[in-house]
């Protein structure tokens, strides 16, 4: 029953990344095992769950030409039968010690998601090392996957955020890796092989582009020789292709995919920032204020709040290897496409030229700093934590020193990362649905009176930017 | 392995929980808020009213009740110096008036729409500056309000809630722009998602006239209608201290909670009697009814196939039934070592996936389902065929010692790792309070899981299946002239 309800809680609100409260309490180890593996661990003894993440430089960009998918089908099949165990008995095993391991990969990383009961560790472990050094891609799982695989590419097919998002890439990265589907197409899924599988995972999985961490009832001591049990066997050197950088044209452009759906999926973007530029954070920051921060955002305040014309609408930044954007989505009916883009781009360049004010810039930093924790509350969010903060490379003192890189930022800072972000015309946008493109809601539409401004702070209101 | 972004079972959320903005992940989860059977008015288990401690140990909830009638439940976990503070008002969609269904959704948007003290939309930015994160959501049975925090910012939003529990303001300058949104929120959730329009007219052929037969979000022609007025009337029929309970999470004990919630909440003053639940009973399709829903969408090209059979809530079935109810899904359909995973998808390769649920959360009813997608260019009919096989194979030759185990092993790991966080904790526990479930079932869940007997199962799906009335749903690409 904890299960069920708990699935049905996590559908409705899964936006909250809470908790806990890392600062004094949490203490992040760096344990190199005997073999010279390292981790990343944090000793929590309150429940008796030991949960690892594991990420390989190499996602589905690196997949080879014209193997597009290669990584996606090999996420599905590490669980499927390795070493003397066929798919069946693998399974079965792993089950009957209630361990839970999960592959997936995206544009840059293939990452494993694993996690078990205290006391069924070292079976738990061993099982997913025999999955990640000897997995066996026998035909039937491989057939299997794939078939399952091509009901999902069939699927996103007909997906409006899933087509939105594939016109927004091409539109954007053109023939570069990062515009290519990660699933792959029918086509490319078709022609995979086992042998592709297996020099995927020479390839890919290997101890020099891995990083590892690891929370729960498990000490250094403990954790050390495990580690070399269980990735040990593992080449010393991954082989990656070369990924070239790119850089989303400065140029608007907007493409239109016609589906029968009354509500138009729009998704927004335009070049943005690496995490290792310097002005990673204050654009963080910018962004909260602009579309990140949900109700005490501007565009929220816009184009939900103000006029009712969408349940969504917000902004992120997506900083990648090789490429770093400023996006955001909407979903609003086919009458108010326009007015809603139009609200938004306003919003875009009101920040370009403006900033934010102190206000703005103060509440930003108490929400931004004051929820920190709420991103350490289970075993399962710090193991999250602890691996993207390696991938990152941010340093293992990054959760103390990270509270004082946002209170740092200043109103000249965020003017100038809003201009270096936002200033000019260059929006990429891609819409799936019906669209009216016009900014005049279509005869026989009304907007609903909007209310009159009160004398509430506002955070949102236009003018108040100075 | 079950692939993560696989379209699975995330789309039958679309019609049950919502919240009052969106997140951003979506996980699978095998919840439709469907149905089953009928229930006589059950006597909910209101928090306070077992009064034996839910149980020993440093992890067990506390309860107690103020003396407006407001029952309390505190959830220690002392990892981190932050709360969840929620607080959960025992009325739903099942309990809207006819003709203006949507009401309790619309409401939880407008409480977000000020008081006296606070203006509008500043309760949310209230929270934020103070490093809190807020949301709220709306079922059948319940709505619930909640914020996350650092613990000493605690007694903020116990004042801001109290606050708005009988001092909602509002006008149609707020309340309309809002219903826009919500009208919003319906086109994404249900008339965007084929797979949602389809379980929509399936809910309405499981429960009939019940409330749990339409849409939580309601009926678009009557959403549009609702006025200030309604939403007004209903909140202070239902938002009232003796029909709600807090429930407070994390970093604190009942002895330091007792003071604030006697504060903050033990001051506001009951405006309504307590609310006793009377729905309509729930209309199952008769015996050996086999009820079809069939849905031709343009925009799909890949078809689906959904059954739902009338199954007891978990109130209704008691802990007992419903431990069995859940053994028996994950034995059927609940992962690659399940019989359908096994005999559809490995053995006849007539599905790409399929799965089965035990769905017991709601209070009147429940419902357990099968889904099945075929494979690329597949039909419908021969995984409807091969379920029919596997579940007429089961009834027969019960299941073995082996699987029992390993679903055992599963379902008490997973309760295991859900424990694991804070909220989900908070959630489980309300969900149950507001469903007819004691907390001391939550707490003890895991016991009743191992507790199955191989004799329990095969009477569980005895239960479900020898009836053999469902409703059957069929998604398909538009019919070809």
């Amino acid at each position: 029953m904890m299960r069920r309800r708990i699935l049905s809680f996590c559908a409705a609100l899964a936006a909250f990344a809470f908790i806990a409260a890392p600062a004094e309490a949490m203490q992040i180890e760096r344990v190199v095992s005997p073999g010279g593996i390292e981790a990343w661990l944090v000793e929590e003894t309150a429940v008796p769950v030991i949960v690892m993440n594991v990420s390989w430089e190499g996602g589905s960009a690196s997949d080879p030409k014209g193997k597009d998918g290669l990584a996606n089908l090999a996420s599905g099949l590490f669980d499927e039968g390795a070493g003397d165990l066929d798919s069946e008995t693998f399974q079965k095993k792993l089950a009957a010690t209630g361990a839970v391991m999960g592959f997936s990969e995206d544009r840059d990383y293939f990452e494993a998601d694993f996690k078990t009961l205290a006391d069924k560790r070292d079976e738990a472990f061993a099982l997913f090392g025999l999955a990640v050094t000897k997995p066996r891609f026998d035909p039937e799982a491989v057939e299997r996957i794939r078939a399952q695989i091509a009901t999902i590419i069939a699927r996103n097919m007909e997906d409006p955020g899933w087509i939105a998002a594939q016109g927004w890439y091409k539109a954007a990265y053109g023939n570069h890796p990062y515009a290519r589907p990660g699933d792959g197409t029918l086509k490319s899924l078709g022609g995979l092989t086992a042998a592709d599988l297996h020099a995927f995972t020479r390839n890919v999985l290997a101890r020099d582009n891995m990083k590892v961490a690891v929370v729960g009832p498990i000490t250094p001591a403990e954790l050390g020789p495990l580690l070399d049990k269980t990735f040990g066997a593992l080449p010393a050197h991954a082989h990656l292709p070369k990924i070239p950088e790119v850089k989303v044209p400065a140029k608007a452009k907007t493409v239109i995919e016609k589906r029968p759906f009354p509500q138009s999926v729009v998704i927004f973007g335009r070049q943005g920032l690496k995490r290792a530029d310097p002005d990673f954070v204050p654009a963080f920051v910018m962004n909260y204020v602009l579309g990140g921060g949900s109700f005490s955002s501007r565009l929220m305040e816009e184009v939900r709040e103000k006029r009712g014309l969408a349940y969504s609408v917000s902004s992120y930044l997506a900083p990648m290897r090789h490429g770093a954007l400023m996006m955001g989505e909407l979903g609003t009916k086919n009458a108010s496409v326009g007015l809603s883009l139009s609200l938004i781009r306003k919003e875009l360049s009101r920040m370009a030229e403006g900033g934010i004010s102190d206000k703005e810039l103060a509440d930003a930093k108490t929400y931004l700093t004051g929820s920190y924790p709420l991103r350490f509350n289970s075993n399962r969010k710090i193991a999250g934590e602890l691996l993207g903060i390696q991938t990152e490379n941010l340093g293992i003192d990054y959760v103390d020193r990270r509270n004082a890189m946002i209170e740092a930022v200043t109103k000249d800072d965020i003017a100038r990362v809003a201009k270096r972000l936002l200033a000019g015309d260059g929006l990429i946008v891609s819409i799936v649905g019906e669209p009216n493109m016009s900014e005049k809601l279509p005869e026989g539409t009304k907007l609903h009176p909007m209310p009159e401004p009160s004398g509430r702070p506002s955070e949102g209101a236009p003018g108040a930017s100075q | 392995m079950l692939l993560s972004r696989e379209p699975r079972l995330h789309h039958l959320t679309a019609t049950a929980i919502l919240a009052v903005f969106l997140s951003t992940s979506v996980e699978a989860a095998p919840q439709a808020g469907l149905p089953s059977k009928p229930v006589a008015t059950l006597p909910t288990a209101e928090a306070g009213a077992d009064p034996r401690p839910v149980a020993e140990g440093p992890q067990a909830p506390e309860m107690f009740r103020l003396a407006n009638g407001m029952g309390v439940l505190v959830i220690p976990d002392h990892r981190a110096p932050v709360v969840t503070h929620m607080v959960w008002y025992r009325v739903g969609a099942a309990d809207e008036t006819p003709g203006r269904t949507g009401l309790a959704h619309f409401l939880e948007h407008l409480m977000f729409k000020g008081t006296a003290k606070v203006a509008p939309g500043e309760f949310s930015k209230t929270v934020a500056r103070n490093g809190g994160q807020d949301n709220a959501f709306t079922n059948y049975d319940f709505t619930a309000y909640y914020q996350a925090i650092a613990k000493d910012r605690l007694p903020l939003v116990m004042s801001m809630e109290a606050d708005r529990m009988t001092g909602l303001r509002l006008t149609d300058k707020e309340v309309l722009p809002e219903r826009d949104v919500v009208i919003e929120e319906l086109r994404m959730r249900i008339e965007n998602e084929p797979v949602a329009l389809l379980q929509s007219a399936m809910n309405a052929k499981l429960y009939g006239k019940h409330p749990y037969g339409r849409d939580v979000i309601g009926v678009k022609s009557e959403v549009e209608k609702l006025s200030t007025a309604d939403a007004l009337d209903f909140y202070r029929r239902f938002y009232t201290p003796n029909n709600a309970i807090l429930i407070v999470a994390g970093d604190i004990t009942g002895a330091e909670l007792k003071p604030l919630a006697e504060k903050y909440y033990g001051s506001v003053a009951d405006r309504a009697p307590t609310y006793v639940r009377k729905r309509p009973a729930v209309e199952w399709p008769k015996a050996q009814e086999q009820e079809r829903v069939t849905l031709h969408d343009p925009r799909v090209q890949e078809p689906t196939w959904l059954r739902f059979y009338p199954a007891p809530s978990q109130a209704g079935a008691g802990p007992r039934e419903a431990a069995a109810l859940d053994v028996l899904a994950e034995i059927l359909g609940g992962g690659t070592t399940s019989r359908l995973y096994q005999a559809l998808v490995v053995r006849d390769k007539v599905a790409s996936s399929v799965q089965s649920w035990y769905e017991g959360d709601n209070l009147d009813a429940g419902d357990f389902g099968l889904y099945a997608l075929p494979r690329l260019g597949g039909n419908l009919a021969d995984p409807e065929k091969a379920v029919g096989v596997e579940i007429a194979r089961l009834l027969k030759d019960g299941i073995t010692a082996e699987e029992l185990d390993r679903a055992k092993t599963q379902l008490v790991a997973s309760d295991v790792y859900a424990r694991d966080t804070q909220q989900t904790l908070a959630y489980t526990y309300g969900s149950a309070l507001m469903t007819g479930v004691s907390a001391r079932e939550v707490f003890e869940w895991p016991d009743y899981i191992r507790a199955v007997t191989a004799e329990d199962v095969l009477a569980a799906a005895h239960k479900i299946f020898d009836n053999a009335n469902t409703v059957t749903g069929e998604l398909l690409p538009e019919e070809k002239p």
